[in-house]
């Protein structure tokens, strides 16, 4: 059977078989036992491409897309610039592999390096890897990596990190010989008083988000001073969009920057696939996880790029290795590349900008209707919350049915959080949309 | 070629965004504020879109290149996967959790839904999650599957047992489930050394992981009898699915005695690798595990007769990332999938074999081949006999990027000298599989006629042989502005 997908004819299958030396293919299954050949397939018949495609599209339609969004909790409705999916949709750019020959390599190799450069750019710290898998993972690798630095084995959290990204750390480190202390949020920031009293000479680092689940953005540099006192380091998970007007995780005073870059380029898809980044100080390079791009020369003096430090890896050390990941999210990376540089260094500052001025207009308008306050501790980017005169799930699936979804009910990740709503707002809603939603939310808490 | 760091000038952009229709909120607070913007290339829209086209020339791909890179299945990626990736785009990830808000996106989770049910037919599982991105991810999950289940038995274990020619990813995995790693050598005739594994087995050893075929492409014939001892100890046996190509439809991992599985969606299931990712490592997993699978779960709901997403359950494990997974890269196996059906997923395994057994009997004259018995989806050489000229694996991949192809996996498995391993996949014409045995056989000839002329390959391509040890010292691992 020949097919578009295995292109062989009979005849050359003949051929093949005969140079093998064998009657039939059935013959080079024979090292396996025919008491363990399968006996159930229950898969149903293949189709053409067409049929495929159409099905997909069944199940896209399945689905509800056309809502304005005013979600966010890490996930961010971003406008992408058509050449990210022209560039990145390049097939000698998806369907290469890891640049294990650097010379056949070199554009996913410079692309990387790129890519690392734009992350030491943006968090302003000295080293980069090429990716992992996404903010949630990254955070706990940015913990793994601190406690390797440090030789210490417990890790602070604030509780102002996103629920979803510390129930990821929590699986991380469950088997591993790390204590997690979580510190409960004060007013939808980091409890300061409960940091002061936990840090001591085991603290392997404190990790903070900026801005956080609540949509807050506070000074964590006196932070940075208190951690460091006792020898610990700082990892800071930032948003990367952020990062156009929000001090960078350095001059924050930061050892290690982790975050998703979804909001760079790469669509919501349901969750994935994003990238997660990491940076640090230089020092601590050799504590990294994951692939890193170097810079280097060939025989003829010709600058080139290589996969570095590979002694850190698991494919040399084992069990030893710094992490087990193999695989990141290349791709997801290069489009993140290409976005930040389609935008450019104006360009980011505007997109946060953008950000910030529709979602202070939304805040404001939200604040002015009866029964809702905004939670005022600290000033906010394009996220804020807002207590509701009645639960937040229900609001929520109230506007669900006008075609809006409002935001994100706290009240499943905090106790007593159940009429608290976090509202996003990217460059991506209009003001008729942001007008809409007030209204709407008006209405249905007049009835 | 300059970096895009270098073609900026002051001003340029790429991208023009809309203008704001909201009045100018007051600044941030001092304190709070960059101090200055990220030193961002700016360029021009064409001088970006012409950068990464000519960065993208720069690479050897599947769809430019042949790619026989070993243990890595470099299959053809099939178009309509990448057409159909994007119809899920718009979707929030939040939107399940929200109240009702499962209702608004039955296609997506019945789309994963499907694509778990037919992963787990395949391996013989009853369950799986498709929340694991990628192989090595989906090994760590399954190690913290491990850890629970003999947690919740009262078991106390200790140690993973792993072949010397198992992945690196296999040991570095359990360790970060805490585990300790035994290793068992290889024995002679190419499979892990039963006796001495029957020897290291002991009440601690909380799981096997074995890949089968494995990383000499050899299908282990005492797999049953293995997972026998290994139950016996109440270890459980996990299945690192990246040579699951090679028996696709033939056999079931489930059927043969493994607990737990994981599949590489980037390799066997037809989608693209990215340039080193995003992959999917989903993990199947037998009854007994079920209860320890990570959250959130999708369930369906008899009475309403629409699939619910579950948010916890008592002995979960937790979670391993965000939600479900990698999305878009299940969305292109899911169409894979459905597009090969059960019929077109047996021809793969066929052809894969024949693929890599045809390559077998047309090299083995010319390359030292240290296990001779029939091979499954890929073979191992060993360049021993060109080592004798002074010639490595090395230096015959580097011949190999010159004739326009992308080197196997060279000094990979560990355990054979100068390895030279090739995973041809079932999608290479033979006209393809000739035309590379043409040039290995080049390869060996000129290692004998002139071994002198390998040191300046490769010559065809913008660089030559790099420097690694000065990359590795001066660790210039990003431009500063």
């Amino acid at each position: 059977m020949t097919s578009h997908y295995c292109p062989h004819t009979p005849q050359e299958m003949r051929e093949m078989l005969d140079v093998i030396g064998v009657a039939d293919i059935e013959a080079l299954f024979a090292p396996i036992p025919p008491e363990l050949r399968c006996k159930t397939f229950n898969l149903p018949s293949g189709m053409s491409e067409f049929e495929t495609f159409a099905r997909m599209q069944q199940l896209a339609a399945d689905n509800c897309s056309q809502l304005a969004l005013f979600i966010g909790g890490g996930f961010y409705d971003h406008l992408i610039p058509a050449a990210v999916d022209h560039l990145a949709g390049r097939s000698e750019f998806y369907t290469a592999y890891t640049p294990y020959q650097p010379e056949c390599s070199q554009g996913t190799l410079q692309a990387l390096f790129e890519y690392q450069t734009a992350i030491c750019r943006l968090t302003g710290l000295e080293v980069s890897n090429a990716s992992l898998y996404d903010g949630a993972t990254a955070l706990a690798e940015g913990a793994l990596m601190a406690v390797r630095a440090t030789g210490r084995s417990t890790v602070l959290v604030d509780g102002c990190i996103s629920p979803i990204a510390r129930q990821v750390l929590a699986t991380y480190l469950s088997n591993q010989e790390v204590t997690i202390v979580e510190l409960p949020p004060l007013d939808g920031l980091l409890h300061r008083d409960e940091l002061a009293a936990r840090l001591d000479h085991d603290t392997a680092a404190l990790l903070v988000q900026y801005p956080n689940v609540f949509g807050c953005v506070e000074d964590f540099s006196p932070v940075a001073d208190q951690v460091h006192a006792v020898g610990g380091l700082l990892v800071t998970s930032v948003y990367p969009v952020a990062l156009g007007m929000l001090r960078s995780p350095a001059e924050v005073g930061a050892d290690i920057a982790v975050g998703d870059g979804q909001s760079l380029g790469n669509p919501l898809s349901f969750g994935g696939p994003s990238f997660g980044f990491i940076a640090a100080r230089k020092t601590y390079i050799r504590n990294m996880p994951g692939r890193i791009v170097g810079q280097t020369v060939d025989k003829n003096g010709r600058r080139g790029f290589v996969l570095t430090l590979q002694a850190r890896e698991q494919h040399i050390k084992r069990h030893k290795a710094t992490s087990n990941i193999c695989s990141n999210q290349s791709l997801c990376a290069l489009r993140g590349l290409i976005f930040l540089a389609a935008l450019g260094r104006g360009g980011l500052v505007e997109l946060a900008r953008l950000n910030y001025d529709k979602a202070a207009y939304a805040k404001s308008s939200l604040a002015r209707l009866p029964g809702v306050t905004v939670l005022q501790s600290a000033p906010t980017f394009n996220e804020f919350t807002i207590h509701l005169p009645r639960p937040a799930d229900q609001v929520v699936a109230g506007l669900m049915a006008k075609g809006i979804v409002a935001g994100l009910p706290l009240g499943q990740f905090y106790e007593g959080a159940e009429q608290l709503l976090v509202v996003t707002v990217t460059e991506k809603r209009s003001r008729k949309e942001i007008d809409l939603l007030v209204k709407e939310l008006e209405v249905l808490l007049c009835n | 070629m300059q970096l895009i760091y270098e073609q900026s000038v002051s001003g340029r952009r790429g991208v023009t965004l809309p203008a704001s229709d909201v009045p100018a909120a007051p600044a941030l607070p001092a304190n709070l504020q960059r101090s200055e913007p990220a030193a961002l290339p700016e360029l021009s829209e064409l001088d970006l879109v012409r950068h990464f086209t000519n960065l993208s020339r720069r690479n050897f791909s599947v769809d430019t290149h042949f790619y026989p890179l070993g243990s890595c299945t470099m299959k053809y990626n099939a178009k309509v996967l990448e057409n159909a990736a994007p119809l899920f785009s718009p979707l929030h990830p939040l939107t399940p959790l929200l109240p009702g808000g499962s209702d608004l996106c039955q296609g997506a989770l019945g789309m994963l839904y499907d694509l778990g049910q037919m992963l787990a037919d395949i391996t013989g599982m009853d369950e799986v999650t498709t929340q694991p991105l990628a192989g090595a991810h989906g090994e760590m999950t399954g190690m913290l599957l491990v850890a629970a289940y003999h947690k919740a038995k009262g078991n106390k274990k200790k140690y993973v047992v792993v072949p010397d020619s198992s992945h690196g990813t296999n040991p570095a995995s359990a360790a970060m489930a805490g585990f300790e790693i035994v290793t068992i050598p290889t024995a002679p005739y190419g499979d892990m050394d039963l006796e001495l594994f029957r020897q290291a087995m002991n009440g601690e050893v909380a799981a096997v992981m074995m890949t089968c075929p494995n990383t000499l492409g050899l299908f282990n014939p005492h797999i049953k009898e293995i997972a026998d001892i290994a139950h016996a100890h109440d270890a459980l046996m996990y299945y690192d699915g990246a040579n699951l190509n090679a028996i696709l439809g033939k056999v079931r991992p489930g059927d043969v005695g493994f607990d737990l599985v994981h599949v590489n969606l980037h390799k066997t299931f037809g989608t693209p690798h990215g340039g080193g990712g995003p992959g999917a490592g989903p993990v199947g997993v037998k009854q007994a595990l079920v209860p320890f699978l990570p959250m959130p779960r999708i369930v369906h709901d008899e009475s309403s007769g629409l699939l619910q997403v579950q948010t916890d359950s008592p002995r979960t494990i937790g979670r391993t990332a965000n939600f479900f997974g990698n999305f878009g890269v299940m969305a292109k196996a899911y169409a894979y999938l459905i597009m090969l059906g059960r019929e077109g997923l047996v021809q793969v395994a066929e052809q894969a074999v024949l693929n890599a057994n045809y390559l077998k009997e047309q090299l083995k004259g010319w390359y030292e081949l240290p296990y001779e018995q029939t091979c499954m989806h890929e073979v191992v050489f060993s360049a021993a006999k060109q080592l004798a000229h002074g010639v490595h694996a090395i230096d015959i991949a580097k011949f190999l990027i010159d004739k326009g192809c992308h080197p196997p996996t060279v000094y990979f498995p560990l355990i054979v000298k100068e390895a030279i391993m090739i995973e041809p996949t079932e999608t290479e014409s033979k006209a393809t599989l000739d035309s590379f045995i043409a040039v290995m056989i080049e390869a060996a000839e000129l290692a004998a006629s002139d071994p002198s002329a390998f040191g300046a390959m490769p010559v065809t391509m913008p660089v030559t042989r790099l420097d690694e040890t000065k990359a590795a010292r001066e660790q210039t691992v990003c431009c500063l502005g």
